[in-house]
């Protein structure tokens, strides 16, 4: 099966800047693939050559096949885009901005339906200006589904929102794959990557520095894991060092931090101190994620 | 031209909702009516060739409102739409930008022509003011100058940097053409050397078109204000399509 989205070897300049340097990825039907790194990186750029919206400087960029570009209006029938800035009229009301949008597609959902299912209901009559910023988001979203699209393009959509709103944005990002559109995002959230994509392309300075699932990124960067806790009954001789994955001990006072590697070392140093009939208290466990893989990669953390 | 009756439409009431917009194109010329009216009533004056103040008027201030919409109402609607990101969200959709622009001018004709109802209605109620010429022909001059006064509205627009620039630019040309054109008070009252200058500005063109044609003037009278028009119409459109920015 041919890929839905297929970029080759992008460029796109602005001026003397390289803001995306030779990016290369293809994207399946049904994924949720995002694309991930600190603002700046080009992300924003790529998915608006994706979107038609931009001429790409160099390479190929196809959505089903088309250049959205050249074909944007065939293109733009059967995608959905929310896009990073931009706006509606403030005095519009939520129910004439989704009649009206409904009005640009030859085959669009029911308007009042789709209210319904982004809980906008009661807001219909609302002004666009008098919704809060989770509401705004979700009247994008549904803008960017009325044609009932193939691919949703979503570009940092839950920046700027709550961690409630942002949760159950990732929801709905589920809920749009889950009633079949192939979801193409960007964010520069760590942790909203991995916890929401099938797959991640880590961009910086507008290169892909690394491509794969979350997990599997996770995984292959070999980064120890850790585990701490606290002594109850004062300070016995551990013998934790000789367990087979610990890297290192260190104990202050009471605190001990074990760090290691492998699939079983949480439950290997967890037993031995039950074996050894250790007190302790206040276990954490610290599980590398996608921010330790950017660390890796490129040597800086991602600000936000 | 698939959603340009919807975003046509949407367009109207949104500007009608917009309560400066709707105040300086529908009421203000409405009231100046009111207040010239109650100073200088409406009875023939050798003037303006034993027509009322009212009677001139009535052409005057439809000028006048082709002027604010053209000059001021578009670029910083078609600005502000641009600062916003709300023409970027019209771009993100399979609507064509031809559409988008057709939709524009046909609400500001819609506009256009509400302003110039609800002005007669009240002339006509208050002075009984009378419209002698072809309704046809008024309306070929209504539509001719709305596109010339637009077209430079767009240019503006293009120009502009945001809605707060395209607003100081569109009153730097609209307020003093208000005054010198004809179109905010006849041009008879000015001196003769004011007069001369309004010779050079676009609106003076717009207020001589509409007062012929609405006292029945020979349209063959007119042909040099409709080629100024006209060619006002393919300068600054052409421009405007050259500088025009979507973002």
């Amino acid at each position: 099966m041919a890929p839905v989205l297929e970029v080759t070897g992008l460029v796109k300049c602005y001026g003397d800047l390289r803001a995306v340097d030779g990016v290369t990825f293809a994207v399946d039907e049904g994924e949720i693939f995002g694309m991930v790194g600190p603002n700046g990186a080009g992300k924003t750029t790529t998915i608006e050559c994706l979107e038609g919206l931009r001429q790409p400087d160099g390479g190929r960029v196809s959505v089903h096949g088309k250049d959205p570009y050249k074909e944007c209006r065939t293109v733009m029938e059967r995608i959905g885009i929310q896009l990073q800035e931009s706006d509606l009229p403030s005095r519009l009301r939520v129910g004439e901005a989704l009649n009206l949008f409904a009005s640009f597609y030859a085959g669009p959902v029911d308007p009042e339906m789709l209210l319904e299912r982004m809980g906008l209901q009661e807001k219909a009559k609302s002004p666009v200006a008098k919704l809060s910023g989770g509401q705004k988001q979700r009247l994008f979203i549904a803008l960017a589904l009325i044609n009932r699209p193939e691919v949703v393009f979503l570009d940092e959509l839950t920046t700027g929102l709550d961690p409630q709103a942002r949760r159950s944005m990732w929801d709905l990002v589920r809920e749009i794959r889950d009633q079949g559109s192939t979801v193409f995002l960007t964010t520069h959230y760590m942790e909203e990557a991995e916890r929401l994509c099938d797959r991640v392309a880590i961009m910086d300075h507008g290169k892909i520095v690394a491509l794969d699932s979350p997990r599997a990124m996770i995984r292959n960067l070999g980064i120890e894991k850790r585990l701490s806790f606290q002594l109850l009954n004062g300070s016995k001789e551990l013998a934790l060092d000789a367990l087979p994955g610990v890297e290192h001990v260190e104990r202050r006072q009471d605190r001990v931090t074990v760090s290691g590697s492998g699939k079983r070392f949480i439950s290997r140093v967890v037993n031995a101190l039950e074996d050894n009939g250790i007190d302790f208290d206040d276990l954490r466990t610290e599980q590398p994620n996608l921010e330790d893989v950017f660390l890796s990669l490129t040597g800086r953390a991602v600000r936000e | 031209m698939r959603g340009l009756s919807e975003l046509t439409n949407t367009s109207i009431i949104l500007y009608i909702r917009e309560p400066i917009a709707a105040f300086f194109t529908l009421a203000f010329p409405t009231m100046l009516i009111l207040i010239f009216g109650a100073m200088y009533g409406n009875d023939p004056s050798p003037i303006f060739g034993g027509l009322g103040s009212m009677d001139v008027s009535m052409p005057a201030y439809s000028a006048l409102i082709l002027g604010t919409i053209g000059l001021l109402s578009v670029p910083i609607t078609t600005a502000g739409y641009r600062e916003q990101g709300v023409l970027r969200r019209f771009r993100a959709t399979p609507m064509r930008p031809l559409t988008y622009i057709a939709s524009d001018l046909l609400t500001n004709l819609a506009m256009t022509i509400l302003g110039m109802a609800l002005l007669f209605t009240v002339g006509w109620l208050l002075y009984r003011v009378q419209f002698e010429g072809n309704i046809l022909l008024l309306l070929f001059a209504v539509i001719l100058s709305g596109l010339a006064m637009s077209s430079m509205g767009y240019l503006i627009a293009s120009v502009a940097s945001g809605a707060r620039v395209a607003q100081i630019i569109g009153m730097v040309i609209f307020y003093p053409m208000m005054f010198l054109s004809g179109a905010g008070m006849p041009i008879e009252l000015l001196p003769p050397s004011l007069q001369r200058v309004s010779d050079f500005l676009p609106l003076t063109y717009v207020a001589r078109l509409l007062r012929g044609l609405w006292f029945g003037e020979p349209f063959a009278d007119h042909l040099f204000e409709v080629g100024v028009l006209a060619g006002i119409l393919v300068v600054f459109g052409g421009a405007a399509a050259r500088y025009f920015r979507w973002e």
